[in-house]
């Protein structure tokens, strides 16, 4: 008697992977996927691709796509949620479309409470164009813009998305979440089903923040990049959710004709 | 419906509902704000939905992913406005999707003034974005024109799935002119849209994107792109002649309100015994070159009006093969008066 107890995803398709041998990127992909299937979603699933290396992301998912220019996938989610919101809207970006170029329509679309999800890859540097420093590049990490490391009187420390969005009122969930360990990806999973069930139920924005790696322009072995990634990243970007929709209003929120009830 | 008199911004979003659109995004700018001031109240009536952006790149990129799902969506804009929504729009001309903007043009360049101009002709006509695009841009010259040629935008833009611009001077959109509106369109009775992204339920993924690394795929899609223009320019253009005659001395050219004040000066020097034509093209793209060719046939001197430097001489030149063309002009937002248009055509008329 054979008994199937692996597959792949309906929600994924059956292609060669683009992506560098050690990326991150699969697994997040194949995570989304599950979720899309086990949630039976992806036949009602508008994704955004961004511009990086998963501009290509709908040669694997499964559902609709659109391509978003570069760090505006918020924006054009918001267009496509808004005229059809019986739609389950997903954007997935990495940190140079998200954090660099799209932070003014990543933080609008999140206070709008755009009830949208958002797949946040963040690989501290920029992949498809070849390694260069990112707002999340670690202080000392060596990319082709800054050979001799990050200099943090030059160019800041690097930028906490999850922290910043979650200092905003209205998102539903930020939460941050590795695929660097085998023990983070039951909980990465975890965390998309969460942001994908909330959209669902109509509740507001959701962000899940992948901690991922990129061996190849980190120029590291996949193994090593697993563990540069645990040694270095996880303890400045921290794991966790970071806001949830049974988070309290904040004082004075409500004064002005804020529901408190309001997720 | 009766005629109403109405400011022209507010005819705008008016005519937009009316042609079946229900969505706007879209930033604040003067001299067009009551656009989106417009729909903000009236939308609620006719479950419409007006979502004020973070910025028009942001807004250029919102209409985009609403037109994505095959829903008739607007935005609009002057002119430094424009200039940001150019990222989108080229991607959207890219992703062949139908949308229609609105550019109540301001004086320029740079932050330049909030009075009235018409610099952004080059802009519209040619320079719309990176890449090898063309828009279609209507060009109205009274409040009736604009409601019109707005509810013809929307049909356009789905013919060609192109962004089709609607481009006013800053008199258009503020200045208050009787209007009689076309019958209502009913968003559900319009036709589907089978490329749209609705969810891939029982059919495979449609997927809407202007990236093609494969160059051959890409040209294929600059060809097909280049067929659309081809056709655009074979069935769109538009045109109003006036005056046009054999016994003409002059003939003048303008486009939007500018031509209001040339037949104001026609009208004049025709009583002083002077006969003055205006050819004024309503599509800028594509320009009426045969009909303004057959005009200019007619004509001893040439001369063109504009709330600008002299932006629309090229492509009169090229309906007129190379002859030339005077030109007068005002910028900074000064609108010329008919009296200063009058002495400029007899000027030429005496030449």
């Amino acid at each position: 008697m054979v008994q199937t107890i692996f597959s792949r995803p309906e929600s994924l398709r059956l292609v060669p992977t683009h992506y560098c041998p050690g990326c991150t990127h699969g697994i997040t992909h194949r995570l989304v996927a599950e979720i899309l299937d086990e949630l039976d979603i992806r036949e009602k699933t508008v994704g955004i691709a961004p511009v990086g290396c998963s501009v290509l992301a709908y040669n694997y998912f499964n559902c609709d796509f659109a391509e978003a220019s570069h760090g505006r996938a918020p924006a054009m989610a918001t267009g496509i949620k808004r005229t059809r919101p019986d739609l389950i809207v997903f954007t997935y970006q990495g940190d140079g479309d998200l954090a660099s170029i799209g932070t003014a329509e990543i933080i609008h679309a999140a206070n709008r409470g755009e009830k949208i999800t958002v797949v946040f890859v963040n690989n501290a540097i920029y992949g498809m164009t070849g390694g260069q420093m990112a707002p999340t590049t670690m202080p000392g990490q060596v990319a082709t813009t800054c050979p001799f490391g990050r200099d943090v009187n030059l160019a800041g420390y690097p930028i906490r998305i999850a922290q910043v969005l979650s200092e905003l009122v209205t998102p539903a969930y930020i939460v941050r979440v590795n695929v660097n360990t085998p023990a983070g990806i039951p909980k990465a999973k975890q965390a998309l089903r969460k942001a994908f069930t909330y959209q669902m139920e109509d509740r507001c924005f959701s962000l899940v923040e992948f901690v991922s790696t990129c061996p190849t322009n980190w120029g590291m072995s996949p193994i090593k990049a697993c563990e540069w990634a645990s040694e270095n990243m996880i303890p400045y970007y921290k794991l966790g959710e970071f806001k949830t929709p049974d988070d309290p209003l904040p004082e004075g929120a409500a004064a002005n004709g804020g529901d408190e009830n309001a997720d | 419906m009766a005629r109403v008199l109405m400011k022209g911004n507010e005819a705008i979003g008016e005519a937009a509902i009316r042609a079946g659109c229900r969505f706007f995004f879209g930033y604040p700018i003067t001299p067009q704000s009551e656009i989106p001031e417009y729909l903000a109240k009236r939308f609620p009536e006719v479950d419409g939905h007006f979502i004020q952006a973070e910025s028009e790149v942001a807004a250029s990129n919102m209409i985009y992913g609403a037109a994505c799902t095959g829903t008739r969506v607007f935005t609009s804009s002057s002119s430094p406005g424009i200039s940001l929504m150019s990222e989108g729009i080229s991607y959207i001309a890219g992703s062949e999707v139908p949308v229609v903007l609105v550019n109540i043009v301001r004086a320029g360049p740079g932050l330049g003034g909030i009075l009235p101009s018409q610099g952004d002709y080059w802009q519209a006509t040619r320079g719309m974005g990176h890449g090898d695009f063309r828009i279609l841009v209507l060009a109205p010259s009274s409040v009736q024109e604009a409601a019109d040629l707005v509810m013809e935008a929307f049909d356009l833009a789905d013919k060609y799935t192109n962004p089709v611009m609607v481009i006013g001077d800053g008199i258009i959109g503020q200045m208050m002119e009787p209007v009689e509106f076309r019958k209502m369109v009913d968003p559900e009775t319009l036709p589907e849209k089978p490329w749209a992204l609705t969810g891939a339920r029982g059919r495979e993924p449609n997927i809407i994107t202007s990236l093609y690394l494969d160059p051959l795929e890409l040209e294929d899609m600059n060809q097909r792109l280049l067929k659309k223009y081809r056709q655009m320019e074979k069935e769109e253009k538009r045109w109003e002649e006036y005056n046009i005659s054999e016994s003409m001395k002059v003939l003048t050219f303008a486009w939007g309100t500018m031509s209001r004040i040339c037949k104001t000066a026609i009208d004049d020097l025709k009583k002083e015994g002077v006969e003055v034509g205006l050819f004024r093209p309503i599509t800028l793209y594509p320009f009426p070159y045969e009909a303004a060719s057959e005009a200019i046939e007619k004509a001893d001197e040439l001369i063109s009006f504009e709330l600008s430097t002299g932006q629309m001489i090229d492509d009169i030149r090229l309906a007129g093969k190379g002859r030339d063309v005077a030109f007068y002009g005002r910028q900074g937002g000064i609108v010329p008066t008919p009296e200063e248009v009058k002495n400029q055509i007899l000027k030429l008329a005496e030449k």
